[in-house]
C-alpha cells in the first residue's frame, strides 16, 4: 500500500476512509480526556492533578475535539464521502480535488486541536469559548479560533461538493423520491452547515480580535456586549446539534431498513416532514441556551414554543424508524444492535430535553449535570453509537472482509451498560441536587461523591467496550473472512458493486428501474 | 400579617420608582407564590409526561422487535404499502398529539416563568457584584458581606446582579433559581426563604480557573435575629461613614 497514493488521493472512498481514521484518532484522544476527567472527579478534592487549569484544558479538549474533530467529520466527512456517491450511483463526487482539499484541512484542524497538549498555555475556554473569560485568560484563545475556522472551512467546501453531487450526479432513473434517507439527511446537514458555519466563524474570529488586536466587540466597558457572542455562537451551535443528529439518524434508517428487510415506513413524512422540518426550525431555537442569561421575555416565549415544536419533526422520524420494524423480518447482527441502541438512547435523550425547552424548569436545571447527561444521551452517545453501528454496517463493503460477530456483540453490550451507568447517574444527580457542570472539584456537594465514583466506574466500562470495537475492526480488516459483495442482502446501490469498490465504483455506470428503490427488499 | 402602612409605603415607592424598574412587580396583597414549590410541582408533572411517552414508545418498539424477528433465514419483510390517506394520517395525527402536549407544557412553563420574574413588592433587595472568585453583597443600608447572604425568614429576597470581570452565575439549588451575572448588564433573581437554615450558593457559569471553588451560602435567620444583625452592622457602617460628611446618605 502506497502512502503517497493515499495522501494525494481524490477517490471519494479513500478520502472518506482518511476522514474515518482521523476522526477515530480524535475520538481516542478526546475519550482519554474523558477518562482523565472521570478519574479526577472520582473523589472530592484533588485526585490525579492538583491544578484546576489542567482539568479545564482536558474539559476543553474533550468537548471541542469530540464535536469538531470526531462527530461532525465522522458523519459529514466519512459517511457522506464513502456512502453518498455509492448510494446515488455516481463515479465520484462532483469536485474530487476540492474533496481532497477538505480532508487535508480536516487533518490540519485536528493537528491544531492536538497542539493543545504541547503548547505552554493551552486554551482553557471550554468548547463554547464565552467572553469575557476567553479574552482575558492566559490560555491560547487563538488556537481555539483557528481550529474552529479551519474545520468549519473544511465543512463548508464539503457542503458545496455534496449538494452539487446529489443534484447533478444521480444515476439515470434515480429520482429525488428514491434517494436513501441517509442522502437526504446529508443534504439537510450540509444546507445547515452552509447557512450557519459562517456565523460561528465570525464569532470565534471576533474573540481573537478582541483578545489580540484590542477591539471591543464583547467588552461592555467600551460599548461592546458580552451576550452578542453567546447569540452568535448558539445561532450556529444549536443547528450543529442537528448537523450531527441528521446524518446519524440517517445511518440508523439504513441499518434498520436493511435488517428488518422492509421499506422505510412513511418515507415522505420522514424526508419532507422530519428532515425538512428540522432544517426549517433549526435556526429559531438557540435562545434556549441562554435561558439564564437575562434574555428578554419576547425572545424566550417564541423560542420556547419553537424548541418544543422540534418534537414534531423528530417524532415523525422516530415513528418512521419504529414503523419500519412493523411486519419486518428482523435479525440482530452487530450493526442492528447499535441502531436499536440509538433508538433507545435517543428516546431517553430526546424526552429529557423537553424540560430543558421550558424556560422556567431550566432556571434550576441549566448548567448542571442534568444538562450534561441529557446532551450526552441525545447527541454524544446516540451519535457515537450510530457511527459505530454504521462502521460495522459498511465494514464488509469498505474492507471486503467480515468483522467478528461475537466480539461485535460483546463490545456493544459492554458499551451500552457503561453509557447508561454514566449518563443516567449524571442526569439523576444533576436534577436531584443540582451539581454544576465544569467543576474540577465539588466540596460544596459532598452528597455527590458516591454518584461520581459510580460514574467513573461506568466510564471505564464503556471505554472497554469501545476498545473492543476498535480492535474488532483492525483485526477484521487485516484477516477477517471474505465478506462477499452484499452480505446483508440490501437492494441499496452501494451493495451492487464489488467489495471493496474499485476507483470509479462500477465498471459501467448503474441505472435503476422503475420498481427499484433502495429499500425494495426481495425484488432484485 | 399584612402591614397596611408598609403596603402603602411600598406602593408609593413603587409608583415613584415604577418606570425605572426592569422587572414586573406584584402588590404585596397578593399571596406570595414560592417559585421553588412551583418548580417542584411542574418538574413532577413534566417527568410524568415524558415517562409516559417514553414507556409507550419503548413498549411498542420492544413488541415489534420481538413479534417480527426473522424466523427462516430467507424471510423478507412484508410491510403493506401505505395508502395516501394512511400516510397523511400518520403525519397529521401524531403531529397534533405532539403539538397539543407542546402547547400544554409551554403554557404551564410560561406561567411558572412569570412567577420567577414577578417579584413581590414587599421584599429585601440586595445588590450583588460577582468577581473572580467571590460573591459581594450590598444591603440597602450599606452593609456589605462576602460569600454569605444573610436574609430573614418569611420575606422574599431580590438580588440585583452584575459582574466586575467574567460571567458568573448565582445558583442556589435549594431555591431552584439561578441567573447569570455579567459585566455591563444588570440581571436579577428572587427567591422566597421561609424557614431558618443555610443553603449552598455556587457558581454555574464557567468563569475561570477557580470556578468550582466559587461558593458561598445563604443563611436564613429568624426575622428578629436578622433585624438585630442588620441594625448592628448598619450602625457600624454609619459610624465608619460619619467623618466623610460630604458623602450622601444611602436612602433606606
Amino acid at each position: 500500500m502506497n502512502l503517497k497514493e493515499w495522501i494525494f488521493t481524490t477517490d471519494h472512498k479513500r478520502v472518506g476512509i482518511l476522514y474515518l481514521i482521523g476522526s477515530i484518532a480524535a475520538f481516542g484522544v478526546a475519550g482519554i480526556m474523558a477518562l482523565l476527567m472521570r478519574a479526577e472527579l472520582s473523589a472530592i478534592g484533588p485526585t490525579i492533578t492538583a491544578d484546576p487549569t489542567t482539568y479545564n484544558v482536558w474539559l476543553y479538549a474533550h468537548g471541542a475535539i469530540m464535536i469538531l474533530g470526531f462527530q461532525i467529520p465522522a458523519l459529514t466527512g466519512f459517511f457522506a464521502n464513502y456512502c453518498v456517491p455509492l448510494m446515488i450511483g455516481a463515479k465520484d463526487v462532483a469536485f474530487p480535488r476540492v474533496n481532497a482539499l477538505s480532508v487535508w484541512l480536516f487533518y490540519v484542524g485536528v493537528i491544531l486541536a492536538l497542539l493543545t497538549f504541547f503548547i505552554p498555555d493551552p486554551p482553557d475556554v471550554m468548547w463554547t469559548g464565552y467572553p469575557p473569560y476567553s479574552t482575558i485568560t492566559a490560555g491560547n484563545t487563538a488556537l481555539y479560533s483557528l481550529t474552529v475556522l479551519i474545520l468549519g472551512f473544511a465543512s463548508i467546501i464539503g457542503g458545496v461538493n455534496f449538494l452539487t453531487t446529489v443534484a447533478f450526479m444521480r444515476a439515470p432513473g434515480l429520482g429525488w423520491g428514491k434517494l436513501n434517507v441517509f442522502v437526504w439527511c446529508i443534504l439537510g446537514a450540509f444546507v445547515m452547515q452552509l447557512i450557519f458555519v459562517p456565523v460561528l466563524g465570525s464569532a470565534v474570529t471576533l474573540i481573537s480580535l478582541d483578545k489580540y488586536l484590542g477591539t471591543h466587540f464583547f467588552d461592555p466597558a467600551m460599548g461592546g456586549d458580552v451576550l452578542t457572542y453567546q447569540n452568535l455562537f448558539w445561532f450556529y451551535s444549536h443547528p450543529a446539534v442537528y448537523v450531527i443528529f441528521l446524518p446519524f439518524i440517517g445511518v440508523v434508517f439504513e441499518i434498520i431498513a436493511t435488517f428488518a428487510r422492509n421499506p422505510v415506513f412513511n418515507y415522505k413524512a420522514a424526508v419532507y416532514g422530519g428532515i425538512g422540518g428540522i432544517v426549517l426550525i433549526s435556526g429559531e431555537v438557540w435562545i434556549h441556551h441562554l435561558y439564564v442569561s437575562g434574555m428578554p421575555d419576547w425572545l424566550r416565549i417564541g423560542q420556547m414554543v419553537s424548541t418544543l415544536l422540534i418534537s414534531v419533526p423528530v417524532g415523525l422520524l422516530v415513528i418512521s424508524l419504529v414503523g419500519t420494524l412493523y411486519k419486518g423480518a428482523i435479525s440482530f447482527e452487530t450493526p442492528m444492535l447499535y441502531a436499536l441502541g440509538v433508538v433507545f438512547l435517543f428516546l431517553i435523550g430526546g424526552l429529557t430535553g423537553i424540560p430543558l425547552a421550558i424556560t422556567s424548569l431550566t432556571v434550576n436545571l441549566s448548567e448542571t449535570y442534568y444538562v450534561v447527561g441529557h446532551f450526552h444521551y441525545v447527541m454524544a452517545v446516540a451519535g457515537t453509537f450510530a457511527i459505530f453501528g454504521g462502521v460495522y454496517y459498511w465494514f464488509p463493503k469498505m474492507s471486503g472482509r467480515m468483522y467478528n460477530e461475537l466480539w461485535g456483540k460483546i463490545g456493544f453490550w459492554i458499551t451500552f451498560v457503561g453509557v447508561n451507568i454514566v449518563f443516567w447517574t449524571m442526569m439523576d444527580i444533576g436534577a436531584r441536587i443540582g451539581l454544576p457542570r465544569r467543576y474540577y472539584d465539588y466540596a460544596q456537594f459532598p452528597q455527590a461523591a458516591d454518584a461520581q465514583h459510580l460514574m467513573t466506574i461506568g466510564a471505564v466500562i464503556l471505554g472497554v467496550g469501545f476498545v473492543i470495537a476498535l480492535l474488532n475492526w483492525i483485526i477484521g480488516a487485516a484477516k477477517g473472512p471474505k465478506a462477499g459483495d452484499n452480505p446483508w442482502g440490501s437492494p441499496s446501490l452501494e451493495w451492487t458493486t464489488v467489495s471493496p469498490p474499485p476507483h470509479g465504483n462500477w465498471p459501467s455506470p448503474p441505472s435503476v428501474s422503475e420498481e427499484w428503490s433502495p429499500y425494495a427488499h426481495g425484488k432484485r | 400579617m399584612l402591614d397596611d402602612k408598609r403596603t402603602v409605603g411600598a406602593l408609593l415607592a413603587l409608583a415613584a420608582a415604577g418606570p425605572a424598574l426592569a422587572e414586573k412587580t406584584i402588590p404585596t396583597a397578593a399571596r406570595i407564590i414560592d417559585p421553588a414549590a412551583g418548580w417542584d410541582h411542574l418538574w413532577r408533572d413534566v417527568l410524568i409526561d415524558i415517562t409516559v411517552i417514553g414507556i409507550i414508545f419503548a413498549l411498542i418498539t420492544a413488541y415489534l422487535i420481538w413479534k417480527y424477528r426473522r424466523r427462516p433465514d430467507n424471510q423478507q419483510g412484508s410491510a403493506p404499502r401505505l395508502s395516501a390517506a394512511a400516510a397523511i394520517g400518520w403525519v397529521v395525527i401524531p403531529s397534533f398529539v405532539f403539538m397539543a402536549d407542546d402547547f400544554y407544557l409551554a403554557a404551564n412553563g410560561w406561567q411558572l416563568w412569570n412567577t420567577f420574574r414577578e417579584v413581590p413588592a414587599d421584599r429585601l433587595e440586595v445588590q450583588l457584584e460577582s468577581g473572580m472568585y467571590s460573591w459581594d453583597y450590598t444591603y440597602p443600608n450599606g452593609v456589605q458581606t462576602q460569600n454569605e447572604l444573610k436574609v430573614p425568614a418569611g420575606k422574599p429576597v431580590l438580588l440585583r446582579m452584575t459582574s466586575r470581570d467574567t460571567i458568573h452565575n448565582h445558583y442556589i439549588p435549594d431555591f431552584r433559581v439561578k441567573e447569570d451575572s455579567m459585566p455591563g448588564r444588570i440581571t436579577y433573581l428572587w427567591f422566597y426563604p421561609q424557614k431558618p437554615g443555610t443553603h449552598v450558593v455556587t457558581c454555574t457559569e464557567y468563569c475561570g480557573v477557580m470556578h468550582s471553588y466559587m461558593a458561598g451560602q445563604v443563611v436564613v435567620l429568624p426575622p428578629a435575629e436578622y433585624q438585630a444583625w442588620y441594625e448592628a452592622e448598619g450602625a457600624k457602617v454609619k459610624k465608619a461613614a460619619a467623618p466623610a460628611a460630604t458623602l450622601s446618605k444611602t436612602p433606606a
